[in-house]
């Protein structure tokens, strides 16, 4: 190891929220850029840190575990250092606050632009307009900047005001009536946010593109990420399937787009209920007739799978019904890992559908040593998710634990901007510098 | 559809040595140890990574996307096919339903902008063009079942030798390492276990995945970004090194719920349910209007917006809404959707949308395929470009991922045809007719 991170040097200001922006900041930190965080004590973003400031307690009940999942059911003296829904990607920044509404804390923000790389927003449209930071403001603070936008539906044409979060403008670009069960209406359909990782991802690949620009030109400039547009390309059987032979495709739930059968998801032995998140489930999905072969020996070679109309792949897609209740009465007495695994001595595609808890005990992601501990002052300690990747000589390392509101005003004042004393002390009366929202935050 | 920037093509045996001699003058000249020999010409700096060569073994989706990505903004991004192609032509859909391997719109969509050199890697002289073709790349990027390239003596500790500086990423399904090495996948089977599949659906039935295969697309995004670092890290620090990517790793480390389901269980001992975004109140969720269906979720974090946009601004002053608990409440919930249903019924996915967009409420109606691409507003933009394909004839499809104003998407060539770039590409590299076509094997366009 060489001790090298491939972005280190580089500063990234972070006016991110919700997240599609706090995941590329958060790859563009694992990656080692410096990403700082700037946030305001006195007004909340609601799913930034959470949905509220201070939530009532009774609203940890109502709540699903990924939002409502606090240390020990307690939303505690400091809910927005910890919200489940967020807290994975603070890791690897690091925050500041201001009250960039001020003018005061408006020239803050414009001192530390002078002194990064990178500006990356994804709010709502308008309201960086509202503050006054446009791409113009920011080039006069610093020529070379380079200026991250991501609208939802981009900044031209009818829809350039809407409001959406990721699940929103999936349902626009088509996903939502593609996906789910061929049996029910859409309304059935749990909300996802895919596009937030298309466009997280594809925005620090945007800012590296950028940046290996601005090393040959000298120059700066804006990137607007319109999110829907970006997250087409999900799509693309469908979508290409329309342009090629204007064909509207609709939903076929788990089977495979390309037609090879059988490809679903069946029924293990399960310790309890669904209620109680304890029922298994595995997938199984012949990609090729060597894998349907594989499959009949890993079932045991039974009467059933020599059938006719099963023996060619256009047979079992068309059968698929009846092959895929076939295929559920033998699953559903074995364990969901002993299903892969025998499926896959056979070299048969197949694998738990893993609720979650369930991968802290995973053999493969533990061999590769996958999970993080982490400790952060408010949280405690926790194992968390995960990079996405590893690298052999410039490994990802979660050296900053998930950031803590304010946890670095000391850094970004003194050593960053250079603020004096005297000044710092200004600031830090008018109220601008804090590690808690102020009691007037709900 | 642009044509291509002519790219500095230097003979192989000048390519290591003048190449090199020339960069180096030119970046000391000019200050700048960003640019290469490429640089000096005129067009320079056109696209963001057109100093770059990516030499790709990948096949099927997610690898292809990631070079697809780097090919986009100015890579030179080489497509090694094995005799008989990427599998990936051999997927639907299909222009006109014919499986013919040039006319999957999966496979064009996939590979736009690249070139595409066939090699048989079976074969000592497919072997040594791949190697030659490294010495001049700055990323290699491959697909195959981890041990494959190790065992044609093309893997890492190969590379290193051939040029330090070289990156190898290297992209399977559970990674290089580990019990599951071995193990097979597919887009169901990996976003099962690495996404948050498990939620999603109804309590009662079986979990149910996403569309065609967004997961897979999700995970080349994830390689692009890796490939970014890689060669960040060879420019400035002159770092070679070999990534190991598992896809099911982009899926447990992604930003789609799996983080925070797997974090709420740490921090609370709790677990995710399948519960369907059904229609919550206050508006959450999937809602029946006149001609479809429109998405309200989280609207009703913004209940005063939604009461605008109702015409009853004046609800919100209404006590029963004013706390968040109390919206909760089943009786409100109800009493809501009552009111809520009609309204929508009676209006069209546009018709509420518009009237969302002027209140500010989070909404989205849920557009068919037909849909979008009637749209004025996509279209408006520029989202929908065209390319020419010698076999295809015109082919439209969704543009660019992001603008730039400078060195950004360009649609520079459409999709190859198998081994449309054999002899182009491995002249450039110095080889002989007879090396080609002893590299190639039969049947490779000339």
């Amino acid at each position: 190891m060489t001790g090298h991170k491939p972005l280190e040097g580089y500063r990234i200001v972070d006016l991110c929220v919700v997240w599609a922006g706090p995941f590329a900041t958060m790859l563009l930190g694992d990656l080692g850029a410096e990403i700082i965080k700037v946030e305001n004590p006195f007004v909340f973003q609601p799913m930034t840190r959470g949905a509220m400031a201070r939530p009532p307690a009774a609203l940890i009940e109502k709540a699903p575990a990924w939002s409502g999942g606090f240390p020990n059911n307690q939303f505690g003296d400091r809910p927005w250092n910890y919200s489940p829904t967020f807290v994975s990607l603070f890791r690897n920044k690091k925050s500041f606050t201001v009250d960039i509404r001020r003018p005061e804390g408006l020239d803050v923000l414009r001192r530390l632009v002078a002194r990064s790389d990178v500006v990356y927003e994804n709010n709502a449209t308008g309201t960086m307009e509202k503050l006054g930071i446009t791409y113009d403001w920011l080039r006069q603070a610093n020529e070379r900047i380079i200026f991250v936008r991501v609208p939802a539906y981009g900044s031209s044409g009818p829809y350039r005001t809407a409001r959406a979060l990721g699940v929103h403008l999936e349902g626009v670009m088509g996903h939502t009536l593609l996906r789910g069960y061929e049996d029910t209406d859409p309304s059935a359909n749990t909300a996802i946010y895919s596009g937030d990782y298309l466009a997280g991802a594809q925005g620090a690949f945007a800012v590296m593109a950028a940046l290996w620009q601005r090393e040959k030109s000298g120059e700066g400039q804006l990137i607007e990420i319109a999110q829907a547009e970006n997250a087409a390309a999900m799509f693309t059987q469908a979508i290409m399937d329309y342009t090629l032979n204007g064909r509207v495709q609709g939903t076929i739930g788990n089977r495979d787009s390309f037609g090879r059968a059988p490809c679903g998801v069946y029924p293990a032995q399960s310790p309890g209920t669904a209620e109680a998140s304890d029922d298994h489930w595995v997938s199984i999905h012949c990609t090729d007739d060597a894998a349907w072969e594989g499959l009949k020996r890993a079932m045991g070679n039974p009467a059933w799978a020599e059938d006719e109309r099963f023996a060619s792949n256009a047979g079992r897609a068309t059968n698929f019904r009846e092959l895929d209740a076939l295929i559920g009465a033998w699953t559903a007495s074995l364990d969901d890992y002993e299903l892969m695994r025998r499926c896959q001595a056979e070299g048969v595609p197949a694998a738990p559908v893993l609720e979650a808890s369930r991968a802290f005990d995973d053999p493969q992601l533990r061999a590769r040593n996958f999970f993080r501990r982490q400790r952060q002052a408010d949280a405690g300690e926790y194992e968390y998710m995960g990079p996405m990747w590893q690298f052999g000589e410039t490994p990802v390392e979660f050296s900053q634990p998930p950031v803590m509101f304010g946890e670095h005003n000391d850094y970004v004042y003194r050593e960053v901007l250079g603020c004096s004393e005297d000044e710092y002390q200004r600031l830090k009366d008018a109220g601008h510098v804090s590690m808690e929202y102020d009691a007037s935050v709900r | 559809m642009h044509t291509a920037p002519r790219r500095a093509t230097v003979k192989p045996e000048a390519a290591g040595g003048a190449c090199r001699r020339l960069g180096a003058s030119f970046a000391a000249r000019t200050g700048n140890a960003w640019l290469t020999a490429q640089h000096n010409q005129p067009g320079a700096f056109m696209q963001a990574f057109d100093d770059i060569t990516v030499l790709d073994l990948t096949c099927h989706i997610a690898g292809p996307y990631a070079t697809r990505l780097l090919a986009d903004f100015g890579a030179n991004v080489i497509k090694v096919e094995r005799p008989g192609g990427d599998p990936a032509r051999a997927l639907g859909p299909f222009q006109g339903d014919d499986p013919s391997p040039e006319k999957s719109g999966l496979f064009f969509y996939l590979n736009c902008n690249k070139r595409s050199v066939v090699l048989d890697l079976k074969r000592e002289a497919g072997r040594a063009a791949l190697l030659h073709l490294a010495e001049h790349a700055d990323l290699v990027v491959e697909s195959s079942r981890p041990g494959v390239i190790e065992r044609l003596g093309l893997g890492w500790e190969t590379l290193h030798q051939v040029k330090p500086a070289l990156s190898l990423i290297s992209v399977s399904n559970f990674g290089q390492t580990g019990p599951y090495r071995d193990y097979r996948a597919s887009e169901l089977v990996l976003y099962g276990f690495g996404g948050e599949m498990y939620s999603m659906g109804l309590t009662e039935r079986e979990p149910v995945k996403m569309a065609g295969t967004a997961a897979l697309f999700e995970s080349g995004s994830a390689v692009a970004v890796a490939a970014g670092g890689a060669l960040f890290a060879s420019k400035r620090f002159g770092i070679g090194q070999w990534v190991d990517i598992s896809l099911a790793e982009t899926h447990f480390g992604g930003v789609d719920r799996r983080h925070a389901a797997a974090i709420g269980y740490q921090f609370s001992g709790r677990k995710m349910v399948r519960v369907a975004g059904a229609a919550a109140g206050l508006p959450g969720g999937i809602y029946a209007c006149a001609d479809g269906y429109v998405d309200f979720t989280n609207a009703g974090l913004y209940p005063e917006r939604v009461f605008d946009m109702l015409g009853s601004p004046e609800w919100a002053l209404d006590p029963k809404y004013a706390d968040p608990l109390n919206r909760l409440n089943p009786e409100i919930v109800e009493e809501w959707n009552a009111s809520f249903i009609v309204w929508c019924i009676e209006r069209t996915k546009r018709e509420i949308w518009a009237e969302a967009r002027r209140a500010k409420v989070m909404c989205g109606p849920l557009f068919t395929m037909a849909d979008l691409y009637e749209d004025e507003h996509f279209r408006g933009r520029g989202f929908w470009q065209k390319a020419l394909h010698p076999v295809m004839g015109e082919v439209e499809l969704p543009g660019r991922p992001f603008t730039m104003q400078t060195g950004g998407w360009q649609l520079r060539r459409p999709a190859p045809l198998l081994g449309e770039h054999t002899y182009e590409v491995l002249r450039e590299a110095g080889l002989s007719e007879a090396e080609i076509a002893a590299a190639a094997g039969e049947g490779v366009l000339r």
